[in-house]
């Protein structure tokens, strides 16, 4: 098989200094962030949210996702093996000015968020064509 | 004329490498006593996906943090009382031409085996994924629940 496998990795724990009003642990979501001509996208893996408890906030240049989750486990199941723990998602990005940040768009689908970030107009590249006087 | 390399310490090798080791202690130390609170220790087995197992009086629970991950690629099989999970994790975007700024997500493949605590009713067992998160729900076998025995007076 060419494909790699997946090695585990320990779901990393948010380091911010800042407080958080709730209790309970608050963990980085992974995140891919791609480019292309028009657009960034960013994907980040946030299993356990769903649509509902997703909040997205563009505030001073900054992005910020909070993922909220509800607890898997049933009343009065007793634990036999912990290998994850559960928690809020949170993760802060700084935008560029490139991003224009009306026209952002969110999905959700099996526990991965998409975000789509269009660029503004003159960000975009242009290609400019050389005329031979 | 006496030449001192620059990697010259004044207190010598051996007095760093008790500090590195002090450090590792600490760390040791605090990580053993649960870092923060609200944190429950956890053990990881070093395979993915990682398992969270419970249980109460009927059922065994068994979940998986799999997002991105569609049911149908999920694989699961049950064999005496090992249960084994296997998939593949694909990431759609990677065979477009875009540029990468961050690249955390992993695809790939994966395998595991579980052996179960107690037997179960392999005719029941039922699996469901939501947002990411998939749980498999393991019915006890019969002597496998816990009976309350009446103590009769003599």
């Amino acid at each position: 098989m060419s494909e790699k496998e997946i090695q585990v990795k320990d779901k990393m724990e948010l380091t911010e200094q800042e407080e958080h009003t709730q209790p309970g642990p608050v963990f980085v979501p992974d995140v891919d962030i791609y480019e292309d001509q028009s657009a960034l996208t960013l994907v980040a893996d946030m299993p356990g949210v769903d649509g509902d408890h997703i909040e997205i906030d563009t505030k001073d240049n900054h992005l910020i996702i909070v993922g909220h989750i509800t607890p898997a486990a049933g009343e009065g199941e007793h634990v036999l093996l912990k290998e994850y723990n559960e928690g809020r998602f949170h993760r802060k990005f700084v935008l560029a000015d490139i991003i224009d940040q009306e026209k952002i768009s969110a999905t959700m689908k099996n526990g991965v968020l998409t975000l789509v970030l269009p660029k503004i107009e003159r960000a975009k590249p242009r290609k400019i064509a050389v005329t031979i006087g | 004329m006496a030449i001192l390399k620059w990697t010259h310490r004044p207190f010598g090798v051996d007095l760093a490498d008790d500090f590195i080791r002090l450090q590792r202690e600490m760390n040791r130390l605090l990580s053993a006593a649960g870092g923060r609170p609200g944190v429950n220790l956890v053990r990881t087995s070093g395979v993915y996906p990682a398992l969270n197992l419970s249980e109460d009086a009927e059922n065994l629970y068994l979940r998986a943090e799999l997002p991105g991950i569609e049911p149908e690629q999920i694989d699961l099989s049950i064999e005496g009382d090992s249960l084994t999970i296997r998939g593949q994790r694909t990431i759609s975007e990677a065979d477009k031409k875009v540029n990468y700024h961050r690249r955390e997500r992993e695809s790939g493949y994966f395998r595991r085996v579980l052996t179960l605590p107690s037997p179960i009713d392999h005719t029941k067992v039922a699996a469901a994924a939501k947002n990411g998160v998939l749980t498999i729900t393991l019915p006890k076998a019969e002597a496998a629940k816990p009976r309350q025995i009446k103590v009769a007076a003599a």
